[in-house]
């Protein structure tokens, strides 16, 4: 029978299938931070266990760890108290992991990938929602809840229950200046944030096969946002080049027995979605958020929505109540919303490209007067990339903070959050309320966006710049 | 895990769509490395306000949350389950759940029950009414009954059998042990290891 990428990668990693039972799956990949762990390592002891395969598990620190005086003890108690728990966790039961000060240190979904760890076909989990992320490579990702961690800890394996699939194609190509953060806000606006609900879906189609891996992993890392179990794109030969090299990439005969396999990792022409998806990219223009779920998005050009154009009463309660805390009116242009932060990283877009971008609109400019910016590398190999190219320079020269690596303002669960009623344009990929800090307000942005804003004071896109050589004249003459 | 067959009790009425995770829970709660001691954090921002209808008197002891539409949208937090139990809920109704959050509240015996819109809003209606009104969520019978509601629900069949039974899942699975070593042993050679064995 025909089958999609996702229906492929799921059957060769079925242990046990039992009528009335769900799929008993083996898991290629087990990534745990400190956040979602201790409890399942307490588990572990409480009933005797062991970690099953270490020889397949990672970890790393992410989520608390602060971005500014690495070198010094964490000043937040319990910040550092979930940071000992996960570094004595591994070494009791003999978990590699890369702690804080590492050179492999970093946002987990940054490191995976970047070590050659996630590779096609594979299935790969943490207890985190953005696992979504290392299907970009034709993978089977999926976030996890802690019982589950413990689940996979003991057993390498995970009882699943069987999902739909949904095609989500991407036609023509992406305007100028329009990036795959812009295209998957899109799409989430488009199906909503329970539309995926359910479903793997797959992002195919010309727009997609000429994303980068960067690119591709922002766009799989949001699936999560439209409610989707995973995203997935099929591997190609621009996965193969990412990959080769890398640390934990196959060598040699295997390698080429990889590829080969990895090859077959194609939705069959006559295979049937439970739903599909069109969309065309070439009507695609940078695209921001105005409320406080990711769906809540619309084309910078355009201005906040009325409450009132929508017809579903309870997206029209959502919207209504989403205005009031991020304190906007119906009406008003996007572009003329005014922000106090502008953060720069995260899994979604921390990656060494987006920073490249954000670094390329800010040459020569400066951030806004009244504007923090924050640049966080996804990690620290990301790091030394950009400093190595000089981007921290065009960074601090800009007047932006170069910060260490990490979660960090993602989720302000470090030191780096907004205060009450603050106003961000974020990289990242939840614009819930308070994500960012209490009362904080966030406008999900891609990072071209993100940087032009920094400039202007407002939303903004690249385009609304003016030449480099106007903006040079410093600030208040 | 608690078995769960049936629970009577009063309800809270939750009229609000895509309540996430953060909000459940915000992440700064993350930071505990226990399975307790979350109630507190449960829904933090909004029981600032007083008349959050968490913080009436009269839904104190409430035991059955009847949400809005996607709820326990957005992050994978398993504390977002752990902080509704901890507070006393045993069940939560919506008529639709993000499938990491339903995952999660059915492996820890947090029973989340799926109607159509218009029974949660028949329950939103009668417990606004009356608070002292009892729902009772009868996972035997697979119903849910209130005065004037009558509700059937689905739940699979091997879900339901775990929550009746109040099993783990790990202990399940360890029961298949030579089915997951035979697996192992046909891994392809090319697949990753994070270290040397
Ligand atoms: S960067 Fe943000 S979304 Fe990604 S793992 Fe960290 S907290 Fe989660």
């Amino acid at each position: 029978m025909a089958r999609t990428l996702a229906e492929k990668v799921w059957d060769d990693h079925v242990v046990r299938r039992a009528e009335g039972e769900p799929d008993l799956l083996f898991i290629d990949l087990h990534l745990l931070h400190e956040v979602t762990s201790p409890q399942a390592f307490d588990g572990l002891r409480k009933n005797g266990r062991q970690v099953r395969r270490t020889d397949l598990t990672i970890a790393t620190e992410d989520h608390n760890t602060p971005t500014l005086d690495i070198d010094k003890p964490i000043a937040d108690p319990v910040s550092r108290t979930q940071l000992e728990t996960l570094r004595k966790n591994c070494a009791d039961f003999g978990v590699r992991l890369h702690p804080l000060g590492d050179v492999e240190q970093g946002v987990v979904h940054v490191v995976g990938p970047q070590l050659g760890l996630t590779q096609p076909g594979m299935t790969v989990v943490c207890g985190d929602s953005h696992t979504s992320t290392h299907g970009a490579f034709g993978a089977l990702a999926f976030g996890i809840g802690t019982s589950q961690v413990e689940h996979v800890l003991a057993t390498q394996t995970l009882p699943m229950t069987p999902f739909k699939t949904m095609a989500i194609t991407v036609n023509g190509e992406l305007p100028e200046g329009v990036t795959a953060k812009d295209l998957i806000l899109a799409v989430i606006a488009r199906i909503g944030t329970g539309g995926g609900q359910g479903y793997v879906l797959e992002y195919r189609g010309e727009a997609i096969e000429k994303l980068s891996m960067e690119a591709r992993m922002t766009v799989c890392n949001m699936s999560i946002e439209a409610g989707a179990r995973a995203g997935m794109i099929a591997p190609d030969d621009t996965t193969f080049a990412y990959l080769r090299g890398r640390d934990h990439a196959p060598e040699g005969a295997d390698w080429d027995a990889a590829v080969a396999y990895w090859r077959t990792l194609r939705t069959d022409d006559n295979a049937v979605f439970d739903r599909e998806v069109v969309i065309d990219a070439t009507e695609l223009s940078p695209f921001v958020t105005w409320g406080t779920n990711p769906g809540q998005g619309a084309p910078l050009s355009a201005s906040v929505p009325d409450p009132a154009s929508f017809d579903n009463p309870s997206e029209r309660l959502a919207a209504e109540k989403a205005l009031e805390y991020m304190g906007l009116t119906a009406g008003q242009p996007l572009r003329e919303v005014a922000v106090d932060t502008v953060f720069v990283g995260s899994c979604t877009n921390g990656r060494i490209e987006d920073l490249r971008s954000a670094a390329e609109v800010l040459s020569g400019r400066r951030v806004a007067d009244g504007v923090r910016m924050l640049v966080v590398p996804g990690s620290v190999r990301v790091a030394l990339q950009a400093v190595e190219e000089g981007l921290d320079k065009v960074f601090t020269a800009a007047g932006a903070e170069w910060r260490h690596a990490g979660c960090s303002m993602c989720l302000g669960m470090n030191p780096d959050q907004l205060a009450p009623g603050e106003r961000s344009a974020s990289t990242s990929n939840r614009n819930f309320e308070g994500r960012q800090g209490k009362g904080g307000r966030t406008h999900l942005v891609s990072p071209q966006v993100a940087a032009a804003t920094a400039v202007v004071g407002r939303l903004a896109a690249p385009a609304d710049l003016t030449e480099v050589t106007d903006v040079r004249t410093p600030a208040g003459v | 895990m608690e078995a769960f067959t049936t629970h009577t009790g009063r309800a809270v009425p939750l009229r609000r769509s895509n309540v996430d995770t953060d909000q459940i829970i915000p992440a700064h709660w993350l930071k505990k490395v226990t399975r307790d001691g979350f109630e507190d954090g449960l829904f933090e921002a909004w029981r600032k306000d007083e008349e959050f209808v968490l913080n009436r008197p009269e839904r104190a002891g409430a035991t059955v949350l009847v949400a809005g539409p996607d709820f326990g949208t957005g992050s994978s937090r398993e504390h977002a389950v752990w902080a509704l139990q901890n507070y006393g809920f045993k069940t939560v109704i919506s008529s639709r759940f993000a499938d990491i959050f339903r995952g999660n509240s059915l492996k820890n015996g947090l029973l989340t029950v799926v109607l159509p819109q218009e029974t949660v809003d028949a329950l939103w209606e009668l417990t606004e009414a009356d608070p002292t009104a009892e729902v009772t969520v009868d996972l035997v019978a697979r119903k849910v009954l209130a005065p004037g509601v009558e509700a059937a629900f689905e739940l699979d069949e091997n879900a339901r059998w775990r929550l009746l039974e109040g099993l783990d899942d790990i202990s399940i699975t360890l029961r298949h042990e030579d089915d997951i070593a035979a697996y192992e042993a046909n891994r392809p050679s090319f697949t990753p290891r994070t270290q040397v064995a």
